[in-house]
């Protein structure tokens, strides 16, 4: 440890981290900005679905207290209820939009009181008490009832947002900032005569290469580590058994995404150049990958096309392993996809590249 | 053994000839400088001498090593300060200068040394990007001397530099070979190569017009001396009339007189009683420029 202190690999990756960490657009752009979307569509969006019908019970309903422990669960779970005594109080609140339906029994009268302000779940309630008022009305016959009704959830389409959106954003977020790391370190240090100056100490080119790759890896296991962890804590998100896959992932894709910021550094005259090629690379890969939202209901062309795209193959790995609950095996065909583009595109930027921008 | 042997050094960019078949020897512990205008190949030439470049033709041998290809053997023994922003970003002064030391295998103590050698120590908390000129050239050759090399080149360490700054930086440049160092310098100044250097090899389109001694330079030139005299001492009928005298100028701040016998020139005067503010100049580097070239100097 103490001789790896002292070793230019030790120095140079701690000069690339103080860099990165102190400028706060590229942390922007690598931390927050990603998970800005994050929050967007696994807090904002996400919470669409779950949303409960406020139901306002007033004075006793026989009819919902009496209902058996299975039956009870499930209102509960299309209901938040909550009980009131004044019934001129309760409208009032409904018709603010504050509730979204109260109801009362009148004898043997189930009467629900509601605006048509949301329509679904408007339809939602009606649909559900009156369920529960037939469900009522067998049970009163004592006779079991002749049809019956299960549903079952479908785990692969109805991912919940957050399931869906943590392993895609975090692909993108994993690209953005490995394409841009690498690309505007070439071009920065090649501007600033850095990397000559660089080539005239006691350093090997592998010495360099790997102290940036370190860094990379290393801001990349922080965006899954952070990313994983508000997604836990604040969103709901639970990982499925083989999620530890989305490690070697991770670092493969890291290697992918930086080979693609080498050729973009390779290409440009100048870092804004590098990092607009970047960008240009990145962000509608982004889009065409699934990062944003689900390529199920896109035209099949534009499937295929996808198919060619380094970060699609990277965002579906980390979904299979991470939410769908595949085993480790649905990584390895992603992990392979992604070494061949690092390694092609580095061979290609190792091609193109010059010491000097002239 | 000299510590830089150079035969026939050429580099072509395209049509252009930056660099002309260059031939120069550089002794161990001489303080050598390369002086020319923008574009007379000073960098080119500095850079396939560090082995940065390769040329098209011609051999370097630095320190009795070849520099072509890089030469590992060389590294630690030469140091080079390729352009005052050539640092890592974002870091303090004290970090850009530990990191080079630790890429040398140099300690933390003798960076920070040096550090204080150049006058930087109260500025070691501060980011590269907020030095002034300067104190980023300062750091630069620091930074290139952090690995007490045997050899250093600096390629044009004053220039963006106010005048002021630029001579504070002579102390600090001229103390770099005191301990035997060897020291090849590259500058469009030629007070700056006057001062400094032991000798001066002055370039222009890619050739090593002259290589010597300032003061062999310009005594070389066989030019002739300026001397001039206070307003309203003498009109310039008068001074024409001074034996000696070839050529005469009159302007607001007095009279020139141009000659080729500044001693016979200034007894006249002295007899005269015309001596007050009286100032001599001899030939410049500037003179001998344009008497190797045709042109005026023009950094
Ligand atoms: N990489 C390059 N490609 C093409 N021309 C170059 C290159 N580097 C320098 N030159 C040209 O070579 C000449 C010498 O340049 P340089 O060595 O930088 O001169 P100096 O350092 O004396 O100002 C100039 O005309 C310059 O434009
Ligand atoms: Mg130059």
């Amino acid at each position: 440890m103490k001789a790896l202190q002292h070793s230019p690999f030790w120095a140079l990756s701690v000069a690339i981290l103080r860099g990165f960490l102190r400028d706060r657009a590229a942390v922007f752009f690598a931390v927050v900005f990603p998970l800005m979307f994050l929050v967007l569509f696994g807090g904002i969006l996400g919470n669409q679905d779950q949303s409960k019908v406020d139901l306002i019970q007033v004075g006793a309903v026989p009819l919902v207290d009496g209902l058996p422990k299975d039956a009870r669960a499930a209102f509960r779970q299309t209901f938040e209820v909550e009980h009131a005594k004044d019934r001129a109080a309760a409208l009032e609140k409904v018709r603010k939009g504050d509730a979204d339906v109260a109801v009362e029994q009148r004898g043997d009268r189930l009467v629900a009181h509601y605006t048509q302000t949301d329509q679904v779940k408007a339809a939602v309630t009606q649909g559900t008490l009156r369920a529960f008022v037939d469900g009522a009305n067998v049970a009163a016959t004592g006779q079991p009832p002749t049809y019956s009704f299960a549903a079952e959830r479908v785990e692969d389409e109805s991912l919940s947002v957050i399931q869906f959106v943590t392993p895609g954003l975090l692909g993108w977020a994993v690209a953005m900032s490995a394409a841009f790391g690498s690309a505007a370190t070439l071009q920065g240090w090649r501007q600033s005569k850095l990397l000559r100056r660089l080539q005239l100490a006691p350093v090997g080119t592998g010495t360099i290469v790997a102290a940036r790759v370190a860094v990379t890896l290393l801001v990349a296991f922080g965006q899954l580590a952070i990313f994983l962890a508000l997604g836990a804590a604040a969103f709901g998100l639970t990982l499925t058994g083989s999620w530890w896959m989305a490690i070697p992932l991770v670092a493969v894709g890291t290697l992918c995404f930086m080979a693609i910021g080498l050729l973009a550094g390779a290409l440009a005259k100048t870092t804004e150049g590098a990092v607009n090629l970047a960008n240009f690379l990145v962000l509608p890969m982004a889009f065409l990958s699934g990062s944003f939202f689900p390529l199920d209901g896109a035209p099949a062309w534009l499937q295929r096309l996808s198919d060619l795209l380094p970060l699609k193959h990277f965002n579906s790995g980390m979904l299979d392993v991470m939410v769908r609950g595949e085993g480790p095996a649905a990584a390895l065909a992603p992990l392979g996809i992604l070494a061949g583009f690092a390694v092609v595109v580095t061979l290609l930027a190792a091609r193109l590249f010059r010491w000097e921008t002239t | 053994m000299s510590a830089i042997h150079v035969t026939g050094l050429t580099k072509r960019y395209g049509d252009l000839v930056a660099v002309d078949a260059v031939s120069l020897d550089v002794a161990e512990g001489e303080f050598v400088g390369v002086l020319g205008p923008n574009g007379a190949g000073k960098t080119t030439l500095l850079e396939m001498v560090e082995g940065l470049r390769r040329p098209d033709a011609g051999g370097v041998e630095v320190l009795g090593e070849p520099v072509w290809p890089r030469n590992p053997r060389l590294q630690p023994r030469i140091g080079v300060q390729l352009q005052a922003s050539s640092f890592f970003e974002r870091l303090t002064a004290r970090e850009q200068i530990r990191t080079f030391a630790s890429l040398y295998g140099v300690g933390q103590t003798t960076a920070d040394g040096w550090l204080e050698r150049v006058g930087l120590a109260d500025k070691a908390g501060s980011r590269v990007e907020d030095l002034s000129g300067g104190q980023a050239q300062r750091l630069s050759i620091a930074c290139a001397l952090v690995h007490d090399p045997e050899l250093v080149f600096l390629d044009e360490p004053t220039a963006a530099l106010d005048p002021q700054a630029r001579r504070n930086l002579w102390d600090l440049l001229s103390s770099i070979n005191d301990s035997g160092r060897t020291v090849v310098l590259t500058t469009h100044y030629m007070d700056e190569a006057e001062v400094l250097c032991d000798r001066v090899a002055v370039m222009d389109h890619g050739r090593i017009l002259q290589f010597d001694t300032p003061a062999a330079l310009v005594r070389g030139l066989d030019a002739p001396a300026r001397i001039r005299v206070a307003p309203g001492a003498l009109t310039a009928e008068q001074a024409g009339a001074i034996p000696g005298v070839t050529e005469t100028r009159a302007d607001v701040d007095g009279v020139v007189l141009v000659t080729r016998d500044p001693a016979a020139v200034i007894g006249a005067l002295a007899a005269g009683d015309h001596l007050d503010g009286v100032t001599v100049q001899t030939g410049t580097l500037e003179d001998v420029f344009l008497s190797l070239t045709g042109r005026e100097y023009r950094a």
